[in-house]
């Protein structure tokens, strides 16, 4: 086997969090990239983006090769630990859960870690943790974030949508009934909301179908954004891009949809510009009362 | 691992994904929960049990099925499943048959152009990009009319990178696909 060949890893700073945007930051979802950016440096902690990372392979990728759906997340987490990097944010829920999902069948499985290994042509000795937008949002509350909240929405209504992928799979939420996640609660509180019960909260929106059966995304969609209406909701939170996109372009003009980040930049004090609140396809900058610069 | 058209499917499956199909007693709460039941010609438990006959119709009825298109992989099945089997897993394998057979049902080759199209934009770039992925959907799937009117708002709205990010590493991301692809063959 040739060596691998990458580029001399730049070394991070002991806090830095690595940072693995997903394809989708650089298009469709360039508001959760603006947003969780914009956040970090509201609480002082520094993203350091994996350098030359390569897409997950999201849905087609296990969907048409089981090979590939664990080759190219594996290259880039081994990319994240030669660069020195312990700590992975994968804001979008897809990404988040081909790497950590590859992540815990590495870990369970030897063979398969030497098969990837071989195929990717990279060392992984598994020393990496990778944390999802619930994970991440939650720990700069807890390390201070919390505190500088100066902008709280209170009297909004949200109901917390974590759709299949940051509820179901192996090792997704550590600890929490997949049937009745609650890692969203806290955080939509500490920005001054309440949270509704409702029923859609880990209910698939049709995820990758958007256009290859759109008509199934347009029913599933539809279904959530009325409970969410007959709930009361003012607003969904997500955390996954394609929620967003099948709950916000394709039913444009429901309902509000933000992602979490959002929602903590917005209570931050942050405008709804730099947080990319005007990239929506359905209004969301109406959840600021009285407006916002 | 012999996965040629005569291999027991319930022994391809057991390879490719780990799951012992005949496990399933077929008390359907993986058809209760899923969300894409109603999109399917076999509901998710009529695979499970098709899987298990080593009946050579059952096997051509399931990979020329529209159902392992429509599966969403949202793992609702999988998390509820009282055997603890994994029918996502299980379509998972059989959708990878189906293509290496030929025997994609042609209600589901849109869904197939989709995925096609996303892996070919990683594949040349080593990251997907909006404007070659659907460029190559539309290509392959022949529904060219698809979203036309999105495309602008996408635009405005800084949702649509016109040039696609071209990582470094591409030649090791094409060696990749070459290896997977091999061992798809193997
Ligand atoms: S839930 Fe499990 S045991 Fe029940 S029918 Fe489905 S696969 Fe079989
Ligand atoms: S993973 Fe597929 S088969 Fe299982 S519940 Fe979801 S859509 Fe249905």
């Amino acid at each position: 086997m040739t060596p691998p060949r990458c580029p001399p890893p730049p070394r991070g700073g002991a806090g830095d969090i690595g940072y693995y945007p997903g394809c989708s930051l650089a298009g469709g979802a360039v508001e959760l990239d603006l947003s969780i950016r914009a956040l970090a440096r509201v609480a002082g902690a520094e993203l350091r983006e994996i350098d030359d990372w390569n897409c997950c392979g999201a849905t087609a990728a296990h969907s048409l090769n089981h090979d590939l759906a664990v080759a190219l997340p594996f290259r880039a987490l081994a990319l994240a630990e030669a660069q020195g990097l312990g700590t992975v944010l994968a804001p979008c829920a897809a990404c988040f859960s081909r790497l950590k999902g590859t992540l815990v069948r590495l870990g369970r499985d030897p063979g398969l870690a030497e098969r990837a290994a071989r195929l990717a042509g990279l060392p992984f000795q598994g020393k990496v943790r990778v944390v999802s937008i619930n994970g991440f949002i939650n720990g700069l509350l807890a390390d201070g974030l919390a505190g500088t909240l100066t902008r709280p929405l209170p009297g909004l209504k949200a109901v917390p949508y974590y759709g299949c992928l940051l509820s179901r799979g192996e090792g997704i939420n550590e600890g929490e009934d997949p049937e009745s996640p609650s890692a969203m609660e806290g955080a939509i509180k500490a920005a001054g909301c309440s949270v509704l019960p409702w029923n859609f909260a880990t209910e698939c929106c049709g995820g990758g179908f958007s256009m290859s059966k759109t008509e199934a995304v347009m029913d599933l969609g539809g279904a959530v954004l009325s409970d969410a209406k007959a709930a009361g909701a003012d607003l969904v939170v997500v955390g996954c891009p394609m929620c967003h996109s099948n709950l916000d372009m394709r039913r444009r003009g429901a309902m509000p949809v933000l992602y979490l980040s959002e929602l903590l930049g917005l209570a931050a004090g942050l405008s709804p510009a730099a947080l990319g609140l005007d990239r929506h396809f359905t209004d969301a900058r109406t959840v600021c009362a009285g407006g916002r610069p | 691992m012999s996965q040629g058209p005569d291999a027991d499917l319930a022994d391809a499956v057991r390879d490719a994904a780990g799951v012992r199909v005949e496990r399933c007693y077929q008390c359907g709460k993986c058809t209760a929960g899923c969300p894409m039941a109603r999109h399917m010609d076999l509901a998710p438990n009529q695979i499970m049990r098709l899987a298990q006959t080593g009946d050579p119709g059952d096997r051509e009825a399931l990979l020329r099925s529209l159902a392992i298109w429509c599966c969403a992989g949202c793992l609702t099945c999988t998390q509820r499943c009282p055997r603890e089997l994994d029918p996502a897993a299980v379509i998972d394998a059989l959708r990878e048959l189906s293509r290496r057979e030929g025997k994609v049902s042609p209600r589901g080759r849109r869904i197939l152009a989709f995925h096609e199209a996303f892996l070919a934009s990683v594949e040349h770039t080593g990251r997907m990009s909006e404007v070659p992925l659907v460029g190559l959907y539309k290509l392959w799937s022949g529904d060219i009319f698809q979203d036309l009117a999105v495309a602008p708002a996408m635009l405005a709205r800084g949702k649509l990178p016109l040039i696609p990010h071209v990582i470094k590493g591409r030649t090791e991301i094409r060696r990749i696909f070459e290896a997977c692809r091999a061992k798809e063959k193997a």
